[in-house]
């Protein structure tokens, strides 16, 4: 090469060129640049910001899924910040790999250590602390001074109406926890265990921090309160078709999908450390579908985007299932997803057909006893017809199976010589009958019927029932028509006025006909080719409506028709909210105190607020609104309030507090305390709390809030919430119901409490919506200032969290503070409380027995003298608990000895950790009772993963090993390759730790394959934990049949103009528009960060804000970052507009958790501080989110239980003066 | 032959997701400080978008980079020492604070120190600058995810380039919404305008990796370096008085570690790697009058790490015999020479920069689908790329200087691979004429799709 250089000609560039004889170093023969040597000592500036003492790995506990690990700087003994740790255990060399976990909210964690909203020192409202001092100081012992302030009303008001606006005070630690002590010590006496509750959502996230005070409610009788339901983010559906909480995949199973539809679940803001495989999985040739109403962050990487109105999904989804009916159940046979349905759904189950105005409609399950046999579990073991046969045959795995001496070693899905017969159609005993099937897409979301047709056959004669398939009813209620059958059916794809069609979907979603064929078409091909490796990744988008259930009902019947379930690369990906606390046995045992005690009480979260806040008395219309046009008028003049009170009474849901007295009086009833309580139930001497929510013997009384913020988050109908629970300020302008539309059983009471709890104690370590609300804030130390353990669905490991530095000032952990209030509540309870006797009322429970107690779903109410009430079979069970409550802070500081004399409740199956307690004898020393101490964080999270078969070989080896007992299937094979594998804390803090394959969940890692759910049922044959023992299509309990959706049904938004007199949407020409008002998850806050986070707002628009389309911001005259007022019946919040074209015209976003504690002015429409983004939402209930005792529809923690759904609310805006107030 | 070595990166912009970590955890390592409160070294901007600070590549504003005098040699465009010299206590091609952002904070405090009142109390903003009361009104990120689009998009240059190109192509319209990321950090340009501007002969480029950095204890705070920096991506301290900049983590890169921003990349989406260059060829290859010839111009100036003679040249330069092997395995230089998917950032700004970018391909067949031709089919696969949703003419403004050809190349290998890989995926006969219309064989995308899709933290850095 030869030096063809252009002369330096720049202006000067002979004084350069002269120059270079002048100044140090070489310049270049292009004179373009000189070599330097030397100079570089002003480079340690930056080497010396860089180095630092140590590096810590911990992660972030909130209600994140991220289970991130991060490497924690410490320089001088302050933390400096946090970067990802990139030590996660290979995932194969074809594969990309989970690191480097993390988002930026995790990534700006650290700012919260020493930010000017630590809580640094325990915190008590001055008007609470002065006066509580004064009664101490008269009465000398603590219990009596609160019960002094308690009795006396005037006091009680000052300072719960001096909540939430500023005057708190220091405190220390020790009066802090004594008066917390001394009330719950007061409540118990007084009012009973139950009017005490704790709320801390998403253990997985920091177990050993949530255990803690769960324990500690635990053990005094206080109900835990569901999250996963009241967040809405607990998919119904999914005990409804699985029997299953929620069980999904990891996110590396992505990679293995072909084709993947994003629905409603908006991948790079809320998975934020998982979206690379999706990115990564489209060069692997996977083909990605985003349906969205706006254009999400993920419509990026779509090579689709499909845009339904908001909530319309599920007609979407149905008219996909249309086609793939059509097209390859019914115009082509699609062997593959023929032989699935037959051996893993309910679609060649028969069902009974009623005859009903000349016509029939779908009755319940034929079941054995049906057809007269007798015998164990006849009335819970379901039919088919046997192609082979012909004969109506009794195949193995329904719950007649689980729960019987006979089922043992049969409860599995061999099918032996059966071949379960699909459809009737073309049989020649069967004939074409008329069917009814209701609707609700006309008009404004009413019922209407549809005719469609079924083949049919009378079983066993003339007097015989009527019977067809689940298959049958589905091709009718998807439109799909056959030769030969009666009704009305669609003339084509177009036909738009038949539900069920792809024409008549666009009627609905605005999505063209031809676009949903098209990729309805290309998803069930992509399935046949690829054996099943379709995915749905499905979240809060299309979750949190009311009518949830239906959308996702319509979602998973694709996955099943598509034999897509309970494959590596397919099936459903449910991420909003949902967790796995993967040694979730441990934890519960911890967190239940069950080492003890049992039951324990456990509460569903939506019921405990829709009572206590009162938002039932704002409800203005009955059930029946919801109904069925088929319905039986069951829900006649029945409220919310009124259905919840039946589900409580009929042992269907937890209740609590449960009875209109102190369940310590009624523990230590005279005689038999439960033949008592049930004649005095009988008799009506006796109510239920819920029957009387307004009645102070039944307010609830003390809350406390850890690794939450229920006020400034998830608190539904937050100002409902304030106004009647706390007793402060509102903005609520609802009207109560009017006489007439007022509940049928519960109680109305004239004045509306305002100011029911006594006590509201809040643990965080920043000031939050809920610590400034709190009457007691005590300091919190964070995530990287404790010992924990941390686990999630996204990814198969487990690890933990460890201080960087100690908590600073006076922070305390969780579980330091709960240990020091069990102690102190058990000094302050000598003389107080003692041995007292607990009548605890548990519902009818999933798996485990009971939940075979109201056989075929047939609803009695003892009440209205419909059957007798019986414990445990017509209403709750009741068990007498004796508690010690000298002895909470000892029981809480050791294990308990149930652990091996009853073992530990897995998913219907009992770990026996035998071996585990003496271990944890030795590993943790010996504390009360010589039992094993449990008195530190790392002894919690030791016992915690020794008690957990994903964390313990030998517990899981030992599991499979008795659930192959029951199944007669071989299993304990997938945990026998770790037997001998314990995972410690030491193990999890050297790096993440995958786990074992465990009967604690329904898929395998086993040979260090992917998690994916379901595929110990397709590949072991192990049946889903429902009424068949299939994934169910069709639900035949009572209440599901009178709210018309015992097959999947479209169901459209909730319509606030009927039900509360909301505008309807659309601008209204002047001032104001009406827009339909979403809460998506925000880019800048919650999962592991919050919104008041500098980095985050400094990133963001720096406080909250509004998104909303350029049409309806031009409507009202708004420009982009002007501030307006969003205003519905529920409250007022004002905000700053973000105009973007990427909204649809009629929907706003306000993103989820924006607090009021930044930036936040005066409303021009109350002149009171904005709201929260759920300032305009609230609660509504709805009937089949109830239902219990019946199979899969029973209730557990977090499983089944109302939800907390807000997608449904509108809301007006309005541009508002410029210049704000704060 | 002056064979140097450099370290570059690569993002890959189709992976992006957008989320700021980088931008956090950088902004972490080296920025939260006093003086540095509206500084991001690292910064995500939503295209199309005004980008931080606004508007920054208005060349004609700002007057960063070079260009061409009339006898075709470089000048810095701010102009050359005499005109700094005439310039220097008023430099009126300065971006001031509201060009970034006023920062600030909030008054935290009153949340726990509120007296009892009759309202809840609230945490209101305050300038960082003067601690007194502000109001929000722009930020690094204002215009993150297309929020405000509508009311600013129209200022960002790049739009108004692509409307003199195709006039219907960028509309802020719902149906025609389209948007992607794009992080920036400092380019380390082989050929750095901002070291050309410095008065005081503070900034340099180090010898043996590339990394352009600023002298603190020689800066005298003149900022003609922000003026000459093309991409705004020198900063002034306002507490002490230097200018500061990426550095490339050289704390971090010294002892075999990645930058901060590509370790704690979510996407996964950065590589790093040594990529050898001809120092000789740099001031020729900048000075190509063809603006649309700098890409080939700057590809011809690196040097290929296989050949014998490039090597015995390094070797003699000085350059370590595990830098040479770090050249051959480069992620780096795989992706902007061997498969040419990635391209620089403006190379029309003539400062030979060396973060560079493999432009974002989806979504591909929604404009396709709906003229009743599935984008999929490997027939279709390349007609698809002229209907991308994000404009070609749009994407060649940004990386190639207006030419297209540059751009459809690199997402014809992205289509074609995701093309091939889907058969081989579906366990099906991959079609051998799809490589060959891209120009390569079928093992080499497969090569191509491990390094962009399993991409391996080693095989990344």
């Amino acid at each position: 090469m030869t030096d063809t250089q252009i002369p330096p000609t720049e202006p000067g560039a002979a004084l350069l060129k002269a120059g270079r004889f002048f100044r140090p170093g070489t310049p270049a023969p292009d004179l373009h640049s000189i070599e330097l040597t030397g100079g570089r000592e002003a480079d340690s500036f930056y080497r010396d910001r860089w180095s630092h003492d140590k590096v810590v790995n911990s992660t972030h506990g909130v209600n994140c899924t991220g289970s991130c690990r991060w490497k924690v700087y410490v320089k001088d003994g302050i933390i400096t910040w946090e970067t990802q740790q990139t030590d996660y255990p290979s995932v194969g060399p074809d594969s990309p790999e989970y690191e480097p976990r993390g988002c930026p909210r995790g990534a700006a964690f650290s700012w919260y250590t020493y930010s000017p909203t630590r809580v640094r020192y325990p915190y008590i409202r001055g008007v609470l602390l002065e006066m509580y001092r004064e009664a101490k100081a008269r009465l000398k012992d603590p219990v009596l001074a609160w019960a002094d302030l308690q009795s006396d009303p005037e006091r009680r008001r000052r300072y719960q109406q001096a909540r939430g606006k500023g005057g708190l005070v220091r405190a220390n630690w020790d009066e802090a926890v004594e008066l917390v002590a001394a009330a719950h010590v007061h409540t118990i006496k007084t009012y009973g265990p139950d009017r005490i509750a704790g709320f801390s959502p998403i253990p997985a996230m920091s177990m050993v921090s949530h255990a803690a005070g769960a324990r500690f409610h635990s053990l005094i009788g206080a109900p835990m309160l569901s999250f996963y339901d009241w967040y809405a983010d607990l998919p119904v559906a999914s005990p409804q078709v699985f029997g299953d909480q929620t069980d999904v995949p990891e996110s590396g199973d992505w990679w293995d999908a072909a084709y993947l539809m994003m629905w409603g679940s908006n991948v790079p803001v809320t998975r934020t450390p998982d979206a690379h495989w999706m990115a990564e999985a489209r060069y692997r040739g996977q083909k990605v579908v985003v349906v969205s109403p706006d254009y999400a962050d993920n419509t990026k990487f779509a090579d689709e985007w499909l845009h339904p109105h908001p909530g319309t999904d599920g007609a979407l989804a149905l008219a996909m299932g249309h086609v793939v009916l059509k097209e390859f159940f019914v115009d082509r046979e699609t062997p593959f997803f023929t032989d699935y349905v037959r051996k893993f759904t309910d679609l060649p189950f028969l069902v009974t057909l009623t005859e009903r105005d000349g016509a029939h409609v779908p009755g319940k399950f034929l079941r054995a006893s049906d057809l007269g046999q007798g015998g164990e579990g006849a009335d819970w073991k379901t039919v088919v017809l046997d192609e082979v046969t012909g004969r109506a045959v009794v195949p193995k795995g329904s719950l007649g199976f689980r729960w019987t001496e006979s089922g043992k070693g049969d409860w599995n899905l061999e099918l032996g010589d059966i071949r379960p017969q699909l459809s009737l159609h073309g049989s020649q005993v069967a004939t074409g009958v008329e069917v009814l099937l209701p609707r609700f897409d006309n008009g404004e979301g009413q019922g209407d019927v549809l005719r469609r047709g079924v083949p049919a056959t009378r079983l066993g004669g003339a007097d015989g029932p009527l019977v067809t398939t689940v298959y049958d009813l589905l091709l009718a209620q998807y439109a799909v028509a056959r030769p030969g059958l009666p009704g009305d059916w669609p003339s084509s794809y177009e036909d738009a006025d038949s539900p069920g069609t792809p024409g008549w979907q666009e009627a609905h979603t605005s999505v063209p006909a031809a676009k949903c064929v098209k990729i309805a078409r290309e998803f069930a091909r992509t399935a046949e080719r690829s054996k099943g490796r379709c995915m749905i990744l499905m979240g809060a988008g299309t979750n949190h409506w009311f009518h949830s259930e239906t959308i996702y009902r319509a979602f998973l019947a694709l996955l099943q028709l598509t034999g897509c379930q309970g494959r590596n690369g397919g099936g459903w990906a449910h991420y909003v909210g949902q967790e796995k606390c993967r040694p979730v046995t441990g934890w519960a045992t911890l967190a239940a105190g069950s080492d003890w005690s049992r039951p324990p009480r456990q509460m569903i979260g939506t019921a405990y607020w829709f009572l206590n806040t009162d938002q039932w008395r704002y409800d203005r219309f009955t059930a029946d609104v919801l109904a069925s046009p088929l319905g039986e008028g069951r829900f006649e003049g029945m409220t919310g309030a009124d259905c919840l009170a039946l589900s409580a009474r009929s042992g269907w849901m937890p209740s609590y507090p449960t009875f209109d007295r102190n369940p310590l009086e009624l523990g230590e009833a005279f005689g038999d305390p439960v033949a008592k309580a049930v004649a005095e139930l009988r008799a009506g001497t006796l109510k239920f709390a819920c029957e009387d929510p307004d009645a102070p013997e039944n307010w609830p009384r003390v809350l406390t809030l850890w690794r939450a913020n229920l006020l400034g988050s998830s608190a539904k109908g937050a100002e409902y919430f304030t106004r009647h629970l706390l007793g402060t300020q509102s903005s609520l302008s609802a009207a109560e119901a009017r006489p007439e539309e007022r509940p049928r059983d519960v109680t109305w009471r004239e004045e509306a409490p305002e100011g029911k709890l006594d006590l509201l104690l809040s643990l965080d370590f920043r000031q939050t919506s809920s610590t400034l609300l709190s009457d007691v804030v005590l300091p919190a130390a964070t995530w990287y200032e404790k010992h924990d353990l941390s686990s999630t669905d996204m990814h198969p490991y487990v690890h933990s969290f460890s201080p960087a530095v100690d908590p600073p000032w006076q922070a305390r952990t969780d579980f330091d503070t709960f240990k020091a209030l069990a102690e102190k509540l058990s000094e302050l309870s000598e003389g107080h409380l003692g041995v007292r006797k607990d009548l605890v009322a548990a519902p009818l429970q999933h798996d485990t027995p009971a939940e075979t107690a109201q056989p075929g779903g047939v609803v009695r109410d003892w009440k209205r003298g419909e059957c007798d009430p019986v414990p445990g079979k017509t209403m709750p069970n009741l068990v007498v608990v004796e508690r010690d409550y000298t002895k909470i802070g000892a029981k809480f500081g050791s294990l308990g000895p149930l652990v091996e004399q009853l073992g530990l409740p897995a998913k219907g199956i009992a770990l026996r950790p035998d071996e585990e307690v003496e271990h944890l004898r030795h590993l943790n020393g010996v504390g009360f009772d010589g039992r094993p101490a449990l008195d530190t964080a790392v002894k919690a999270a030791n016992t915690i993963l020794a008690l957990s078969g994903t964390t313990n070989g030998r517990l899981a080896t030992q599991g499979f090993h008795t659930l192959e007992a029951r199944t007669g299937q071989e299993m304990a094979h997938l945990a026998a390759e770790h037997e001998g594998k314990r995972v410690t804390y030491a193990d999890t803090q050297a790096a993440p730790v995958p786990v074992i394959t465990s009967p604690e969940w329904s898929g395998s890692e086993s040979g260090g394959r992917r998690y994916t759910a379901f595929t110990l049922n397709t590949e072991h044959l192990k049946p889903w934990h429902t009424l068949t023992g299939r994934q169910h299509f069709f639900l035949d309990h009572d209440w599901i049949h009178e709210l018309g959706e015992a097959l999947p049904v479209y169901r459209p938004p909730l319509d606030m103009n009927k039900l509360f007199g909301e505008p309807r949407i659309g601008p209204d020409g002047s001032r104001e528009v009406t827009v339909r008002y979403l809460t998506p998850h925000n880019k800048w806050s919650i999962h592991s960060e919050y919104q008041d986070n500098l980095f985050m707002l400094a990133l963001s628009r720096g406080g909250q804000n509004i998104w909303m389309s350029p049409q309806d911001a031009d409507a009202i005259g708004v420009a982009d970052n002007d501030w307006i007022e969003a205003v519905n019946r529920n409250g007022v919040v004002v905000a700053r507009a973000v105009v973007s074209h990427r909204m649809p015209a009629g929907t706003v976003y306000m993103h989820h958790a924006q607090e009021r504690t930044v930036n936040v002015p005066k409303t021009e429409t109350t002149g009171l501080r904005g709201g929260i983004h759920n300032s305009l939402t609230r609660l509504i209930l709805k009937p089949s989110h109830l239902i219990g005792g019946y199979a899969q529809l029973s209730w557990a923690f977090n499983y089944l239980g109302p939800t907390g759904n807000q997608r449904d609310e509108i809301t007006v805006i309005r541009r508002r003066g410029q210049e704000v107030e704060y | 032959m002056r064979p140097m070595a450099q370290i570059a990166m690569v993002m890959n912009l189709d992976k992006c997701i957008g989320c700021h970590t980088c931008s956090v955890t950088c902004k972490q390592a080296w920025t939260n400080r006093r003086g540095m409160e509206y500084v991001w070294f690292n910064n995500v901007e939503t295209r199309p978008g005004q980008g931080y600070p606004r508007r920054y590549e208005d060349q004609e504003r700002w007057r960063g980079g070079w260009e061409l005098n009339k006898r075709g040699a470089l000048k810095l465009k701010a102009g050359g020492r005499l005109r700094k010299l005439a310039g220097i206590f008023s430099n009126p091609e300065l971006p001031e604070i509201k060009d970034y952002y006023e920062p600030w904070t909030y008054d935290y405090k009153n949340l726990t120190d509120a007296p009892l009142g009759d309202d809840y109390p609230v945490a209101r903003p305050l300038s960082q600058l003067d601690g007194k009361p502000t109001k929000v009104e722009w930020s690094s990120n204002w215009d993150d995810s297309l929020a405000g689009a509508p009311a600013y998009g129209d200022l960002d240059p790049m739009v108004e380039r692509t409307r003199q190109q195709a006039s219907d192509k960028v509309r802020f319209e719902y149906e025609q919404t389209f948007m992607f990321y794009l992080p920036r950090i400092c380019e380390h340009c082989l050929n750095p305008s901002c070291v050309a501007s410095c008065p005081s002969g503070a900034m340099y480029k180090r010898a043996e990796d590339g990394i352009v950095l600023v002298d603190q204890d020689g800066c005298r705070g003149w900022r003609m370096c922000v003026t000459g920096c093309p991409y705004k991506k020198v900063y002034f301290n306002h507490r002490t008085g230097k200018a500061e900049k990426c550095t490339l983590c050289y704390p971090r890169i010294e002892v075999g570690l990645p930058t901060v921003c590509s370790e704690t990349c979510v996407g996964r989406l950065r590589y790093l790697g040594v990529v050898l260059y001809d120092a000789d060829k740099v001031t020729a290859a900048a000075s190509v009058k063809d603006e649309k010839a700098l890409y080939e111009a700057q590809l011809g100036v690196f040097l290929d790490p296989e050949d014998e003679e490039v090597r015995r040249a390094a070797e003699s330069a000085g350059i370590p015999y595990d830098w040479l092997e770090a050249a051959r395995r480069s992620p780096v230089h795989a992706l902007i020479s061997k498969y040419r998917v990635a391209l620089p950032l403006h190379p029309e700004y003539r400062t030979m920069p060396m973060v560079w970018y493999i432009p974002p391909l989806s979504p591909v067949v929604d404009a396709l689908s709906e003229s009743g031709h599935d984008g999929e089919d490997a027939g279709n696969l390349f007609g698809a790329i002229d209907t991308l949703r994000i404009p070609l003419e749009y994407l060649a403004e940004v990386f190639t200087a207006g030419d297209v050809g540059p751009v459809r190349a690199s997402l014809e290998k992205l289509a074609a691979m995701r093309s091939h890989m889907r058969a081989l995926n579906l366990g099906e006969e991959p079609d051998p004429a799809l490589p060959a219309a891209v120009g390569m064989e079928p093992g080499e995308i497969e090569a191509m799709y491990r390094l962009l899709a399993i991409a391996k933290y080693d095989d990344r850095y």
